[in-house]
């Protein structure tokens, strides 16, 4: 009697042993899912203050467990919440080596009288924002310009200024009205 | 509660009697006093031209228009000034004949106190129209595309006070219900019911026009019964019509009755669903201004350059209603109306309910200005967003919401920047109507919290957008860098073979082929060394001298093979 329930037993998991060992072949997830969902908290400044070149870098890092969750200045305390949730880690302060974060959100606009066309910012910019070519006056495309600085220090003859980002009625926000009384925290 | 209304019919209705309907009511809302009497005792009036006016880009919900003046350009009245760059855009034209003076930020209506593009103008009193070509009666033949271009190239919008334009939400046709709104269920607004007491005509045709447009089958108009004059004259303006396509629906007097979602649920019965427009459930709402604007530019070719505007209030002389040119400043129609009184102490631009104060009066009339309330400290206590007593949880916000939502609720998540869970509980389909601050025994300024809310998600989003755009860009150029390094490693080794043949040296994967080649024999010689062991012929016959080198040979060989093993 045991012998064939140690034989059916036995079956009963080769066939299960079959059927993981194919739907693991057939349904095989390409890269780290995690780096993905952890690509997308962070705000793509790609300024590289975390000391990884580029967002994803930094994600990749989180994921293998190399890099803590607080060395994102731009993305502040709300990515570093977002990304405690995600990982199911305790929330951390912001790491000050990596930077503090801005007061409001900038982008950067070149003095278009005193650029020389030397190119060097637009090598340095992550996310080709800057436009213009061999002594030819440059410009920053505003809108996709991410604030992240990184043409600052190449530029020879100092002509890109940070400028804090306009505010128009499509950004502006309704204020949040001054409660007497704080209400309840909500779950 | 469902009250029953006695409905007047139009002549050719099928009984040519009075027919009782059945109303449906919404959730909530509030039995406000009406104060229109204050404005509506004169007729409306025509405001005096002014010398400047001050015309915003965008005054409609969507993408700003595009400039088309350049500074110190003769304009005409009537003349587009910017034009539409998207598919959710209205363009604005020169209210008068006169000069481009300037084009440049200017303070507008906003609840922002932001500054805007605004193109200014000079009037040179002449009110020389453009050249205008009116299709009149000739709509009939036309089909809803041509006719949707009209009402878009007039720049009109929804005079409602939602400023949405008016040609994308007549992209639907064959549309069974057509309503017209002219409920103007917020106090103190008159401008609606003004319109409906003077311009019946009009409206009943503009309203047919929409009607040709979505192929509507039949018209509703809305109105409370506390318009009882605005009634009677668009009774006489159906009458007229004889098609039996209209008909009059009065409906109890309650806020916010006319609100478009509210109002198809009275007529209909049905509520437009969640994430869904009113074309979804076969109707298709307009107000009776928006009905009017369409006429005139159908009609007469002229584009939305005026509208009506309710000025009114205790902080007014003489309350009343103006044709308003857009882009007057308010101050000027402020003046027309005799000035403010003594004790005037805060304007309000649109109604008590749903309207936001203004700190200036040089700021200009927009579309989307149905009215204007200057209120003194006794009639009307602005929102205290400053500080307010704790909820008590009492639930009155609850009994008086139109949407069903539980204000109480969302309060919780908005005001601890919980915007997320506050749009699980259906943020966004409260419409802002205000009876939950209204009645809330602790005022709380509800509105504002969930304004806030929604704007805090409207950014959080738009910021969700700029990092999905950032993150392409991000992955173009790393994509771009690393092929043109290849393309440079590729290039730089073209160019090194190509000076490595011209010095005639052997190339790379010759030489390999000849170590190849040698590599080859070796193991050749190697194998025949092994198969056939190689016996010397000539060792017979040696001399003691002979065999004495051969010995010392092999020890050298010998010895030569040990110091190459070591």
């Amino acid at each position: 009697m045991l012998t064939v329930v140690v034989i059916l037993l036995a079956i009963v998991a080769a066939i299960f042993g079959i059927i993981l060992g194919y739907s693991a072949i057939r349904f095989r997830v390409e890269g780290n899912p995690v780096v993905d969902q952890i690509d997308a908290l962070l705000p793509q400044t790609q300024c590289g203050q975390c000391t990884y070149p580029g967002c994803r870098p930094y994600a990749e890092a989180m994921a293998n467990g190399e890099a803590e969750i607080n060395q994102c200045p731009p993305g502040g305390e709300a990515t570093i919440i977002a990304l405690a949730d995600l990982l199911g880690v305790e929330v951390l302060p912001l790491n000050a080596e990596n930077g503090e974060v801005k007061e409001s959100k900038t982008v950067v606009v070149i003095d278009e009288q005193t650029c020389i066309g030397c190119t060097l910012c637009i090598q340095a910019c992550p996310v080709d924002a800057i436009l213009g070519a061999a002594k030819q006056m440059h410009t920053v495309i505003t809108p996709e310009c991410t604030g992240c600085d990184l043409c600052i220090p190449p530029c020879p003859v100092d002509c890109i200024h940070i400028v804090p980002l306009e505010k128009n009625m499509n950004n502006w926000k309704w204020p949040t009205p001054n409660g007497g009384h704080a209400a309840p925290k909500a779950n | 509660m469902a009250d029953t209304q006695r409905r007047p019919r139009g002549a050719k209705g099928k009984l040519g009697l009075m027919e009782s309907t059945k109303l449906k009511h919404f959730h909530g809302g509030l039995h406000l006093d009406y104060h229109k009497d204050i404005s509506r005792q004169t007729a409306i009036a025509a405001c005096l031209p002014q010398t400047r006016y001050v015309i915003p880009v965008q005054q409609h919900i969507g993408a700003a228009g595009k400039v088309i003046v350049e500074i110190g350009q003769r304009v005409l009245k009537g003349q587009m000034l910017a034009t539409t760059k998207k598919l959710i855009s209205a363009p604005v034209h020169s209210p008068v004949s006169g000069t481009v003076v300037e084009i440049t930020k200017h303070a507008v209506p906003h609840p922002s106190g932001l500054e805007a593009d605004c193109i200014i103008i000079e009037n040179d009193f002449q009110d020389k129209w453009v050249e205008r070509k009116p299709v009149a009666q000739n709509y009939h033949q036309m089909n809803s595309h041509d006719l949707r271009t009209i009402v878009r190239d007039a720049g009109i919008v929804g005079l409602g006070g939602a400023v949405f334009p008016t040609a994308i939400k007549q992209t639907e046709i064959n549309i069974n219900t057509l309503i017209l709104n002219g409920v103007e269920c917020e106090p103190y607004i008159t401008c609606d019911d003004k319109l409906m007491q003077e311009r019946a005509r009009e409206i009943i045709s503009g309203a047919d026009i929409i009607g040709h447009i979505i192929k509507a089958r039949q018209c509703i108009i809305a109105i409370e019964d506390n318009k009882p004059e605005a009634i009677a004259a668009m009774q006489v303006a159906i009458d007229e019509d004889n098609t039996g396509f209209f008909r009059i629906q009065v409906i109890p007097t309650l806020y916010p009755s006319g609100s478009e979602k509210q109002l198809i649920q009275i007529i209909t019965g049905k509520e437009v669903p969640i994430n869904s427009l009113p074309a979804d459930i076969d109707t298709l709402c307009q107000n009776v201004g928006t009905a009017y604007a369409i006429h005139q530019a159908v009609f007469k070719d002229e584009p939305l350059i005026s509208r009506i505007v309710t000025i009114t209030g205790k902080g007014i002389k003489q309350p009343q209603n103006l044709e308003v040119p857009i882009g007057t400043y308010i101050s000027d129609c402020i003046e027309q109306c005799g000035g403010y009184s003594d004790d005037a102490s805060c304007m309000i631009m649109g109604g008590p309910m749903m309207g936001y104060s203004i700190n200036s009066d040089q700021l200009p009339v927009v579309k989307a200005c149905n009215c204007l309330l200057v209120t003194t400290s006794d009639e009307i206590h602005p929102a205290n967003t400053e500080a307010h007593m704790p909820c008590i949880r009492c639930g009155r916000c609850v009994d008086v919401c139109p949407a069903k939502l539980l204000p109480q609720q969302l309060y919780w998540y908005a005001s601890t920047n919980n915007s997320e869970r506050a749009a699980e509980y259906h943020l966004f389909d409260c419409i802002e109507c205000g009876c939950c601050s209204y009645v809330c025994p602790s005022q709380i300024p509800l509105v504002q919290y969930y304004r806030s809310a929604k704007s805090e998600i409207w950014a959080l989003e738009a910021d969700r957008k700029k990092s999905d755009a950032a993150r392409q860009r991000h992955e173009a150029r790393q994509f771009r860098l690393e092929q043109q390094k290849q393309e440079r490693e590729e290039k730089l080794r073209k160019k090194r073979e190509m000076l490595n043949k011209k010095k005639g040296k052997p190339e790379e994967n010759e030489i390999d082929a000849k170590k190849a080649a040698i590599a080859e024999a070796l193991a050749r010689v190697k194998k025949k060394k092994e198969t056939q062991a190689i016996t010397p012929k000539n060792t017979d016959h040696l001399s003691a001298e002979q065999e004495r080198q051969i010995k010392e040979a092999d020890q050298r060989r010998k010895a030569m093979k040990e110091e190459n093993n070591e």
